[in-house]
């Protein structure tokens, strides 16, 4: 992609960058020599400007380094626009691109990832889950890329489900996480606006109810034929919820939207999307075995625990 | 580009000159005296430092090492993080105060004796004298012309070959004081050198072969920003090194029998030494020149000439401007050393100087920052209490293991729980390491105001280890605790 909207910009560019160069050529051959006036006393006059009193400008040569310094660089100067891109919209004889340079430094610093990742790449995730050096760089892997949503502690937020409890909308095995983390997940609770606001009532009550919450129990009890013709198809007949779909349980006391009457009424209202996005194009094989790992170990402390015994 | 100068006397003449001038070479005559004595000496205390410096060790490591990979500069007993950039600055502006003052007091004395531009010309100098022999020597020795003899082509090889030694021996030093230095003798040996070494170590092995070798004055006449603005910073009560032009005009050769005084001449006998000696090239004798870097090679050789045809030393001495105008005597013309100016760098410097001390010592190598959660206000936990999640990098600055204690204060029942949901009691951070700790701070629902909370965390930690002082360490950060509406 060009750099200016007007491929003009490109030759005035490299016009201006040519001209300041063979300019500088002519001013050092043009100055080198000069006039030096002699007194009758053998002295060299001064030109005459004076400054503070008795601060007077004479016209001393330059050393010759200098000159061939000022040549080299005119010659770098040259050389650089040659090699490198920089005259206009003009690439250089190597190829050189900032784009380039920063794949080349990426894959130079996986290279030197490789084999620290190579270890654990071979060990299962629940063996890597109990290991601390892994546990460490899952940890900075998860502060990079998940604790934005999940929160630094992978606790979660309203919408953004908690990753440190047993509880799972799309199962909790290692082969699950891994697949969530590759290929995100879309949760969508559709909205039931075809309710009647009492028929949301009831069945928000009847769902309290079998979460153990506070109930109207005769809203309940009416919600339960609602919940049979509308909600059992996902969240199953006892409302145990399906991982297969992400359809959540709702008989625990794990909210994702909040567990009030009028959050749940929101909900059937309304309607619900949960969006994971997909990482597989973000994140190496190796950072998402990390993190699957770390996840996986968020939950099962215990557990990695007792198999690094 | 011929460099014809004609200076005929008599007549006003315009010559046309080259602009760009071929460097006459110099070639400085020994001089011994007591400046030449302060010299050598200075070179000597400069230059075991340098070389010296990376191969001692403290705490099991390299006593002064600045660690660019890790970002740790290392000074005994001191670790120093990014965070401590502020020391470096104080550090230059001390420098800089303290060249206003030796300039204010006596002109040049940095460029004249601790500059390592004059350190390392004094000991390339020093290895020519030894090999090609003293001034006329030496000029004979160029003076010879192609083809060149076989003693030339030794004598030259020789002095090169030891000047290359040298030169490589203060690269590696160079790249020693950022590299482990001893690892980086193992890696010079084996030939295992990574690129940026071996540019380093090359570069600043050629740097010193070619301005100490070759540029000598004409990096002090032409690139050296601090000539220029020391200069300016003399004044008439400065004392540099100054040529009596009223005991020693007019000057003129005489035989050592003879009255001067009767011929009118005066204490000078042109003896032209002080040129000689010069290693800038000028003669002293034209009053002061921007080129003079307060060397005093002069003043030995003119006191030695003075001794010689039995005058009174000091013809050309360190004095003022003042002095010679007022034909003060120096223990009278030191009474002006004191003058404001002077006395205002001395108390800005001391300032400074006991703050940094003092700044250094009470300097608390326990830091941390902490950053709240942005993603989410808050969390409610079972409807009876309300979460909030910070990160909190803890950075243990010093040489020991500490043991952490985070508690957090300003709101009532506030409590500090780690991501397992365990209270942050014996939290150990690894000497000279940082630590990301998440943490959830909880506080009862029934216990707040809706709105934001100032809370702030107290972290505590115990030095423990070899080197441990046993010290407890304290921080307390500000942040905000937040219950949503």
């Amino acid at each position: 992609m060009s750099d200016f909207f007007n491929s003009g910009w490109g030759v005035y560019i490299a016009l201006v960058t040519i001209v300041g160069i063979v300019w500088c050529l002519w001013l050092l051959f043009s100055q080198r020599k000069t006039q030096v006036t002699y007194k009758p006393d053998g002295s060299v006059a001064d030109t005459g400007h004076v400054w503070d009193d008795d601060l007077r400008e004479l016209n001393n040569p330059l050393p010759r380094w200098w000159m061939w310094m000022f040549l080299l660089s005119c010659v770098f100067g040259i050389a650089y626009l040659v090699l490198y891109p920089g005259l206009g919209n003009y690439q250089g004889t190597l190829g050189y691109s900032t784009t380039g340079a920063h794949e080349a430094s990426v894959q130079q610093a996986n290279q030197q990832l490789k084999p620290i990742y190579a270890k654990y790449m071979e060990m299962d995730v629940k063996l890597v889950a109990a290991d601390p050096k892994a546990k460490e760089m899952g940890q900075r892997l998860f502060l990079n890329y998940c604790a934005q949503c999940h929160g630094s502690d992978a606790g979660g937020s309203k919408g953004f489900p908690n990753l440190s409890d047993r509880d799972w909308l799309y199962g909790g095995e290692p082969a699950d996480i891994r697949t969530t983390i590759l290929q995100g997940r879309a949760g969508v609770m559709p909205a039931f606006a075809h309710l009647s606001g009492v028929e949301q009532s009831d069945v928000a009550n009847y769902v309290r109810n079998m979460a153990g919450l506070a109930a109207d129990q005769l809203k309940s009890a009416r919600g339960a034929e609602v919940f049979k013709a509308n909600c059992a198809a996902c969240h199953g007949g006892d409302g145990k919820g399906n991982p297969a779909m992400g359809a959540p349980n709702l008989t625990d006391k794990v909210w994702l939207y909040g567990g009030s009457e009028a959050s749940i009424i929101e909900t059937i209202a309304k309607g619900r999307n949960g969006m994971m996005p997909a990482h597989q194009e973000i994140l190496t094989p190796e950072k998402v075995h990390l993190l699957t790992a770390y996840v996986w170990g968020l939950s099962n402390q215990k557990v990695s625990a007792d198999s690094q015994k | 580009m011929s460099d014809t100068i004609s200076n005929e006397p008599g007549s006003s003449n315009v010559v046309e000159q080259a602009l760009y001038e071929v460097r006459r070479k110099i070639y400085p005559r020994a001089v011994s005296g007591v400046f030449a004595k302060w010299r050598v000496i200075l070179v000597l205390a400069t230059q075991i430092l340098y070389y010296g410096l990376p191969w001692i060790s403290w705490n099991d490591r390299q006593a002064v090492l600045f660690d660019l990979v890790s970002r740790k500069f290392y000074i005994f007993g001191l670790v120093l993080w990014p965070q401590d950039i502020i020391y470096l600055t104080i550090i230059l502006i001390l420098s800089a105060l303290a060249l206003f003052l030796f300039t204010a007091v006596a002109g040049r004395l940095f460029c004249g004796y601790a500059c390592p531009q004059t350190v390392y010309t004094e000991i390339f100098m020093w290895i020519e004298r030894k090999v090609e022999g003293d001034r006329f020597a030496r000029i004979r020795l160029d003076g010879e012309e192609w083809p060149w003899s076989f003693k030339k082509w030794r004598i030259k090889l020789t002095k090169h070959s030891l000047w290359i030694l040298l030169a490589l021996w203060t690269g590696f030093t160079f790249v020693g004081y950022f590299t482990p230095i001893q690892v980086l003798a193992k890696e010079v040996l084996e030939m295992t050198l990574g690129p940026w070494q071996a540019f380093w170590l090359l570069f600043y092995a050629f740097a010193t072969w070619g301005n100490a070798g070759f540029m000598r004055e004409q990096v002090c006449k032409y690139m050296c920003p601090y000539a220029r603005f020391q200069s300016v910073m003399v004044d008439k009560d400065t004392f540099v090194v100054t040529y009596d032009k009223t005991r020693g005009e007019p000057r003129g050769s005489r035989s050592k029998s003879a009255d001067h005084k009767q011929m009118g001449l005066g204490d000078c006998v042109d003896c032209s030494i002080c040129v000689q000696v010069c290693p800038t090239g000028i003669d002293i004798r034209d009053g002061l020149q921007y080129m003079c870097i307060g060397c005093g090679a002069c003043i030995d050789a003119c006191n030695q000439v003075m001794d010689k045809v039995g005058y009174e030393r000091g013809l050309v001495r360190y004095t003022s401007e003042r002095a010679m105008l007022e034909k003060m005597d120096n223990k009278k013309a030191r009474h002006y050393i004191f003058r404001p100016r002077v006395l205002i760098y001395i108390s800005i410097m001391t300032v400074l100087m006991t703050a940094f001390v003092a700044s250094l010592i009470l300097r608390n190598p326990l830091r941390v920052d902490v950053m709240r959660d942005r993603g989410a206000l808050a969390r409610e936990i079972e409807g009876t209490k309300i979460e909030n999640i910070y990160r909190l990098q803890i950075m243990n600055a010093s040489e020991n293991v500490m043991q952490v204690k985070v508690v957090a204060k300003g709101l009532p029942d506030i409590q500090v729980l780690d991501s397992q949901g365990q209270l942050v009691n014996q939290l150990s951070v690894s000497p000279a390491s940082n630590l990301l700790l998440p943490v959830k701070v909880r506080v009862g629902i029934e216990d707040v105001q809706k709105g934001t909370h100032p809370i702030h965390f107290e972290i505590r930690a115990e030095e423990v280890g070899a080197h441990a002082s046993g010290a407890m360490r304290e921080r307390v950060e500000k942040s905000s605790f937040i219950v949503p509406r």
